[in-house]
């Protein structure tokens, strides 16, 4: 199926990415080309396959309910580029 | 003051051992060699007052007797591991100027066992390309030429495949998600190895897909790729996935003995059109180690052809989420906002301009494939043809194969700026070797095995059984003496 610009259009909105106006037919092309690659998949007897969910056969494991770090609010904040009164500080998000 | 350097991590640690130079006296010749060779961009951020210091406990540690194999050896960290207070950029701008407050456990391991850093290296933005052309510092370069021409060391790791190549550090260590470790190696005739998937902690390695990313060593030659990934392997729990096995002494396993092996050649890997040197230098592999005494065995992988467009679902699916964490909001790049912009143009703005052409594009596939919509169609497809990639080596295993040989790459290293020219799908055919051990989550190692007619090194990978990496390194030991590769580049930086 081929991607059309409000598809690509779309998917940069999901993906939170700023893509101009003018680059989307561009960028649908790049999907497309993509997709018809990724499309071979479809030729594969799947049936009855489970999908992967982890590549080495494992049990996550578990470990005491116990607080094991923590108390490092000016660590947490040292990089952020806007913290403000101990807060990663953003733009307005409720009017 | 310089001193010829040692050309191995194992050389450099008997010297030390016998005391025929000192920790401090090798940081500072590869420091010097460091500073001459910043022509090939593989540094990206020399960390010499760390190196120094360092340098002088190995030396303490060694006067006292109390040296680990790796204690007062110089490295470089790839770009991609957090290290404490130094740069750790994964080559975007996304991250510029951010300071990691912890550090990785693999890299915390080298430096308790008294590692040395020298830097950290360039390599491809978050980890993704093969020529080291989509990093924010402009691509590392390889110390080997064509003629006049500039070649790519490869990618992901091509910085730590270059510095190594070139000297300027006994060994790197790299990631690999597709084939970063092996295909620079192969392109740099150097050592690469990716472990089974689990056996060195990702705690503090920028995420790029989690189900595939594994961290390795990157050497001169196998013993020091042994020696390295023990210092790197073991069970963190701070990596719920990494696996709670012994880590063995894998130089001590290095018997250079393969008689009784039976390798596999995996008929799926002939493919149509391949570079005649390649396919001429993979039939000598295997006749190499039939010399040595190993059997080799034409095998079946039936889903091979399969294993690119699987990757190219789940690596960018998998990065799509990891990536969301760049946001502008707790770390790396916020942009500069207009007047009335609320959160949502900041997170637009802000992964628009942080994120090269590459990242995005493959965030973009990712979110796409992960849709309402096509999540079954492509996803879910994908995570089962996986299961069937990873039966195909189950399968040759149970049937008594205790190793896979193939090509590492599909061709030399190529031209510096020939990405341009390549479409996407193009540039990723460089991993149609790398790839499946990644989806099988096995170890693979490259190892250099000979010279085109153009001078330039090529790589045989083999790719093992879980978990035997020890097996894996004594194969590839065999390899590597029968091979007897030893060219190195020119200096010419």
């Amino acid at each position: 199926m081929p991607i059309d610009i409000a598809t690509a259009r779309k998917v940069a909105r999901l993906a939170r990415i700023g893509v101009e106006e003018a680059d989307l037919p561009a960028l649908a092309r790049e999907f497309d080309a993509m997709l018809a690659f990724i499309d071979q998949l479809a030729e594969v007897d799947v049936a009855g396959v489970e999908p992967m969910t982890s590549v080495s056969p494992m049990k996550l494991p578990l470990r005491e309910d116990a607080v094991t770090d923590g108390d490092m609010q000016a660590a947490v904040l040292k990089n952020a580029p806007d913290a403000r009164e101990g807060f990663f500080a953003v733009p307005k998000v409720v009017e | 003051m310089s001193m010829p350097v040692p050309p191995t991590i194992a050389a450099a640690r008997d010297g030390l051992r016998k005391g025929e130079f000192t920790a401090a006296e090798l940081a500072e010749a590869f420091l010097a060699a460091i500073a001459a060779g910043r022509g090939l961009n593989a540094f990206v951020h020399e960390t010499p007052a760390i190196a120094r210091a360092q340098a002088q406990a190995a030396d303490a540690r060694l006067a006292a007797g109390d040296a680990p194999d790796l204690c007062g050896i110089p490295l470089g960290i790839k770009d991609l591991f957090c290290t404490k207070g130094v740069p750790s950029q994964a080559a975007s701008r996304m991250l510029e100027g951010f300071l990691p407050e912890y550090e990785s456990t693999a890299t915390a391991r080298l430096w308790e066992q008294g590692a040395v850093m020298l830097g950290k290296l360039n390599m491809d933005e978050f980890a993704m390309g093969s020529s080291n052309e989509t990093s924010v510092y402009g691509p590392a370069v390889n110390p080997w030429r064509d003629g006049e021409t500039r070649l790519t060391p490869g990618g992901s790791s091509g910085g730590s495949a270059a510095a190594v190549a070139a000297g300027l550090c006994l060994g790197a260590t790299g990631t690999d998600t597709g084939g970063s470790i092996r295909q620079p190696a192969a392109f740099t005739g150097i050592t690469g190895l990716k472990p089974t998937w689990g056996r060195v902690s990702r705690r503090g390695i920028i995420a790029f897909a989690s189900s595939l990313d594994q961290a390795g060593p990157m050497t001169r030659d196998v013993r020091d790729a042994a020696i390295m990934l023990r210092a790197m392997a073991g069970h963190d729990p701070g990596d719920s996935t990494s696996a709670d096995l012994p880590v063995p002494d894998f130089e001590a396993l290095l018997t250079g003995d393969i008689r009784g092996h039976v390798i596999g050649i995996p008929r799926e890997y002939r493919l149509d059109g391949m570079n005649a040197e390649i396919a001429a230098l993979w039939d000598r592999g295997a006749e190499m180690l039939r010399d040595a005494g190993a059997e080799t065995r034409d095998i079946s992988l039936p889903h091979t052809k399969y294993a690119l467009p699987v990757y190219y679902v789940l690596a960018p699916a998998e990065a799509s989420s990891n990536l969301a964490r760049y946001d502008g909001v707790r770390f790396g790049y916020r942009a500069k906002l207009g007047p009335g912009d609320g959160i949502n143009e900041m997170y637009e703005k802000t992964r628009a301009e942080g994120f090269g052409h590459e990242v995005k594009r493959r965030v973009m596939i990712g979110t796409h494939v992960l849709s309402a919509g096509f999540y079954d169609a492509y996803y879910n497809r994908a995570r089962k043809v996986r299961s069937l990639i990873r039966r195909d080596f189950e399968a040759a295993f149970a049937d008594g194969v205790d190793a896979v040989l193939t090509p590492a790459t599909p061709s030399a290293a190529f031209a510096l700026g020939g990405a341009g020219a390549m479409d996407p799908v193009e540039m990723y055919l460089n991993d149609v070797f790398t790839v499946t051990a990644n989806l099988a989550g096995l170890p693979a190692i490259a190892v250099p095995a000979g010279l085109d007619r153009r001078g330039l090194p090529l790589g045989l990978q083999l790719i093992g059984r879980p978990w035997e990496e020890g097996e894996l390194l004594d194969a590839a030991f065999s390899l590597e003496r029968a091979a007897g590769f030893v060219a190195s580049p020119a200096r010419w930086w």
